[in-house]
């Protein structure tokens, strides 16, 4: 139940935050440090997941399979592959390692 | 017709990763109807999915949502919806929504565009987040299926289509570090928000560089749109006068600007809406 609890307010925060862009003044837009600030917080974020989905379990770091993910999903992006299948590429890349007996 | 495909199948693995990462189908489901950003939903389910707390999911949700504010600003200036419609339109204010837009120069086309790409992602993404989360839940054993894998590639994916130059590159290794050296120090989920501060102070102390001469706009750096295109990539512009025009003069101008809001999509942060395939937000 108190997982439905943030579901939501994670929901309501969000939908706050879409309104705002349309509330706000014109000038209050106008900040290029915080227009600068939002781009750099989504590409931490972004580098962040990244790592923590990685290589991270619980509090430990781990090099399992998800290395293997990792990797190939870097190698279909150079490639210039579609959205999904850089997705596909990853799971298939841990669910073979650990058909493999890796991870 | 390709934005539909991208859109169903990146909803489907939404789905899905939902569900292994802990939440039930309907709680996946209700993410995609409620939240419907592609970019916040999917750092919810992977703070989760990493052992993290729900505070912590939704902060990072709420961090990453915060480009939707600035779409909603260029709409804003683009067609300024009224009324009711302006809180409808709040809620399919997303990348591929404001790419749409951007990408016409008549205000009644941009309205156009905006409507009938919002909705229709709005429609397709919550069907085809259904089919992944009932789907994932037949699976059983995620790891089996290589889910967790699949997350990882899901948000170097996102990341990539930013990665342009070497200021966004150095950002995103340095964050990435920074969250790593934190892991073993700080409950899960925890790392991912230091790393968000990080960020924060790189995007303060750059400006202020950026501000004292050198140019200011870098790829990748900026938001996907920008709500007065005029700013930063021509400094004269601004000197001269900030606001160069309200409504169509913003929108061509931005559509032409390096950073298209096309870059990154969110429901689905995914595919561009038109224009390079770089696309995946």
């Amino acid at each position: 139940m108190s997982l439905w609890f943030w579901v939501l307010l994670a929901c309501a925060v969000a939908y706050a935050t879409k309104l705002l862009g349309y509330l706000v003044p014109r000038r209050w837009m106008q900040n290029e440090r915080m227009t600068r600030i939002a781009g750099t917080v989504t590409i931490g974020l972004l580098a962040s997941l990244t790592a923590v989905n990685a290589v991270a379990s619980g509090q430990a770091l781990t090099f399992d399979a998800r290395i293997g993910s990792l990797v190939a999903a870097a190698a279909a992006l150079v490639l210039r592959a579609p959205f999904l299948v850089v997705v596909l590429v990853g799971a298939a890349a841990a669910a073979g390692l650990r058909l493999l007996g890796w991870g | 017709m390709s934005i539909a495909i991208a859109t169903g199948l990146y909803g489907i693995s939404f789905g899905a990763l939902g569900v292994a990462s802990g939440l039930s189908v309907l709680q996946t489901v209700a993410l995609s109807l409620l939240m419907f950003t592609g970019g916040s939903q999917f750092a919810f389910i992977g703070v989760l999915g990493g052992g993290g707390s729900a505070a912590a999911a939704t902060a990072a949700a709420a961090l990453l949502g915060i480009r939707n504010a600035v779409y909603g600003m260029q709409l804003n200036a683009m067609f300024g919806p009224r009324g009711w419609r302006r809180f409808a339109a709040a809620q399919i204010t997303i990348d591929e929504s404001t790419a749409t837009a951007s990408g016409q120069t008549d205000r009644r086309e941009q309205r156009r565009g905006f409507w009938t790409a919002g909705l229709g992602v709005f429609v397709l993404w919550n069907v085809f987040t259904a089919v992944g989360a009932f789907a994932g839940n037949a699976l059983g054993d995620p790891k089996q299926w290589g889910l967790d894998g699949a997350a990882v590639a899901a948000f170097l994916g996102l990341l990539w289509p930013r990665l342009k130059g070497r200021e966004p590159v150095a950002i995103a290794v340095v964050c990435a570090l920074a969250t790593v050296l934190a892991v073993p120090f700080l409950p899960p989920g925890i790392p991912i928000l230091v790393a968000a501060l990080v960020a924060a102070v790189l995007g303060w102390v750059s400006h202020a560089r950026a501000e004292s001469g050198r140019l200011l706009a870098v790829e990748g750096l900026e938001p996907d749109v920008d709500p007065y295109s005029q700013r930063g990539r021509d400094r004269g512009a601004r000197v001269g006068s900030p606001e160069a025009g309200p409504g169509g003069a913003d929108a061509s101008a931005t559509g032409s600007a390096g950073t298209g809001p096309g870059e990154d999509g969110p429901p689905h942060d995914a595919g561009p809406v038109r224009g390079p395939e770089e696309g995946a937000s």
